[in-house]
């Protein structure tokens, strides 16, 4: 395998998507992302110098409108999807200390 | 013949007809998923029976008003798990959202309510649509209604495997990768991945924003194309919708290839490819010739260099679009934590399965700095050179054609284990969601297996029409095949 990830990557790429992963799954996580990179790294073989990346297929650019309240209150429907709620917010933990 | 057995637009021109009601329709596939849903497991969430016949209770006085006319006016359709309905339990098949009850509707699904559907259930899927067996989902894995043994494909294969079984009419599903087109192939249904901007993706839980597209899948191209006309909308809410004027979809219905040009791409059917699939999709272009088309093999180029640049675009996006799920404001939430960032990480380790945690890792990897330009920018300039083979194809052929996936549908958990593997699975579909093209995936035969073979013909950008005529003259020629488990009547 060419792309050997350490340790140090699966820690730092675990704080970048805020997964922790077991011992298990991040021997199992180094295994899979380098054999990835190694089948990603295939794209090397092109010459892509003189080629702007794409993002999208067709001109895209922000969509504007006016500054108008359009929907009604969904205040409780939205609130009742909150995993804990207390009147009407969602209970977080404690941020600041 | 059960009434179950119909296309979509068969019973709705009878529905039209009056000589069966929205009610019966409905009555119809709520017994016909009481009878089979043990055997396929097509749905996460089936609708309450009450609710579906008062539904269709007012979309019939409707009907009979004269207010819905369109033919799929009555017609119960199901709704692949990823797109919010309002009121109904919508969760990606993932654990994440095991109690998310949406607050409004995906615009695709409300086109389809404001023309009269009528809503059966929510099928399975792979979770987030990452998969192409439908095997990561949380909520257990679809099996195929022509063998029970097999996967139905994915990720839209609870969509694919609920048409096939009947226990609906025709179903949306959708496609980042082939998700519409493979599972359709494996289940011998058709399926349409529209070209990008066609259908709003406002309500579609995103996972590739610049690959997802919602198409649909149903037992014939007629039914296809009056379910991508209901559902496709210039859309203000999605960025990325395109106003067009050509959405008369149904038009296209026409038996006549006479001088349209196809382009069979020869690294489409080198090594990989199982032979029985060759042969058939082979055959396919063979009819087509002798109703008058012209068949000529090409070089594609760069066909090896779709799905790494794939992997890294999609799982970029995913990282990003999957931020969202952190158990705040919807979800799932870890029971025990200690603080805000040990709460978010133990959500999400414990809210999404193994294959949505590597892509989500992966496209982190390749996103964060230093590794950005090596990876991400490479693969967004190999899709701009992938776009520009399609445009050098499509100056000479007006389709080109090839199979839907290298091989018939493989065995339950025969997939997982090598996840290499299964991505390769992906090489002919793929390459359309790079350069955002129209693609539809319809049976073509039978293996020895008994399993079924699909074909895939890929249009240029907006050139829906031509693919969807190729198609349905190439289906004169072939009937449906309805499935085995389509005919089972009791549970």
């Amino acid at each position: 395998m060419a792309n050997v990830i350490s340790d140090e990557t699966i820690e730092y790429v675990g704080i970048l998507a805020k997964l922790e992963l077991s011992g298990e799954e991040r021997e199992r996580a180094k295994k899979d992302m380098g054999e990835m990179l190694d089948y990603i790294d295939k794209l090397n073989e092109l010459d892509t110098s003189a080629v702007e990346p794409m993002s999208h297929i067709f001109p895209v650019g922000n969509v504007f409108r006016e500054d108008v309240v359009t929907n009604g209150d969904e205040s409780e429907d939205t609130l009742a999807n909150a995993p804990v709620r207390k009147d009407n917010g969602f209970v977080v933990p404690k941020t600041i200390g | 013949m059960s009434l179950t057995s119909e296309s979509a637009v068969a019973l709705g021109k009878k529905i039209q007809a009056k000589e069966i009601t929205a009610v019966e329709a409905a009555q119809a596939a709520l017994d016909a998923i009481r009878a089979k849903e043990d055997k396929v497991h097509a749905f996460v969430t089936v609708a309450e029976e009450e609710a579906v016949l008062k539904r269709a209770g007012e979309v019939q006085k409707q009907i009979e008003q004269g207010i819905l006319t369109n033919v799929l006016a009555g017609v119960p359709v199901a709704i692949k798990d990823n797109m919010c309905t309002k009121g109904m339990l919508t969760t990606c098949s993932s654990k994440i959202l095991e109690n998310f009850i949406p607050t409004y509707t995906a615009e695709a699904v409300l086109n389809l309510e404001k023309a009269g559907a009528v809503i059966i259930g929510k099928t399975n899927m792979d979770e987030f649509a990452m998969g192409s067996t439908t095997e990561t989902s949380y909520y257990g894995a679809t099996k195929n209604p022509w063998n029970e043994n097999h996967v139905p494909g994915g990720s839209s294969g609870g969509s694919c495997a609920a048409v096939a079984a009947e226990e609906c009419f025709y179903a949306l599903g959708s496609d980042t990768g082939g998700s519409i087109r493979q599972p359709s192939s494996f289940c011998g249904v058709t399926g349409i991945k529209p070209t990008y901007g066609t259908v709003s993706r406002y309500g579609l839980i995103a996972y590739g924003s610049s690959l997802d597209q919602i198409g649909p899948v149903a037992k014939d191209v007629t039914d296809c194309a009056a379910i991508l006309e209901a559902i496709s909308s210039y859309d203000k809410k999605d960025s990325t919708s395109i106003n067009r004027k050509d959405l008369d979809f149904t038009s296209a219905l026409v038996d006549d290839v006479k001088g349209m040009k196809i382009g069979i791409p020869k690294d489409y059917f080198k090594e990989g490819l199982d032979e029985e699939v060759k042969e058939a999709v082979l055959h396919a272009a063979k009819v087509l010739e002798e109703k008058g088309a012209i068949v000529e093999e090409f070089d594609l180029g760069l066909v090896d260099y779709a799905i790494p640049a794939y992997y890294v675009i999609a799982c970029a996006e995913a990282s990003s679009n999957l931020a969202r799920f952190d158990g705040v404001k919807y979800g799932y939430r870890t029971a025990d934590y200690e603080g805000l960032h040990n709460m978010y990480k133990k959500t999400r380790s414990e809210g999404f399965g193994a294959e949505v945690k590597r892509r989500i890792m992966l496209g982190s990897f390749v996103l964060s700095s230093g590794y950005y330009d090596a990876y991400y920018l490479k693969a967004l300039r190999t899709k701009a050179m992938i776009k520009q083979e399609f445009d050098k194809a499509f100056a000479k052929y007006d389709v080109i054609l090839g199979p839907a996936a290298p091989s018939t549908a493989p065995l339950l958990g025969s997939s997982l284990d090598d996840p290499m593997k299964m991505y390769l699975g992906d090489i002919y579909t793929i390459s359309v969601n790079l350069a955002g093209l129209p693609g539809i995936s319809l049976p073509c035969g039978i293996d020895k297996k008994g399993l079924p073979i699909g074909l895939q013909l890929i249009g240029d950008c907006f050139n829906e029409k031509k693919i969807i005529q190729m198609a349905y003259a190439f289906e004169q020629t072939r009937p449906y095949q309805h499935s085995p488990l389509s005919a089972c009547t009791e549970a």
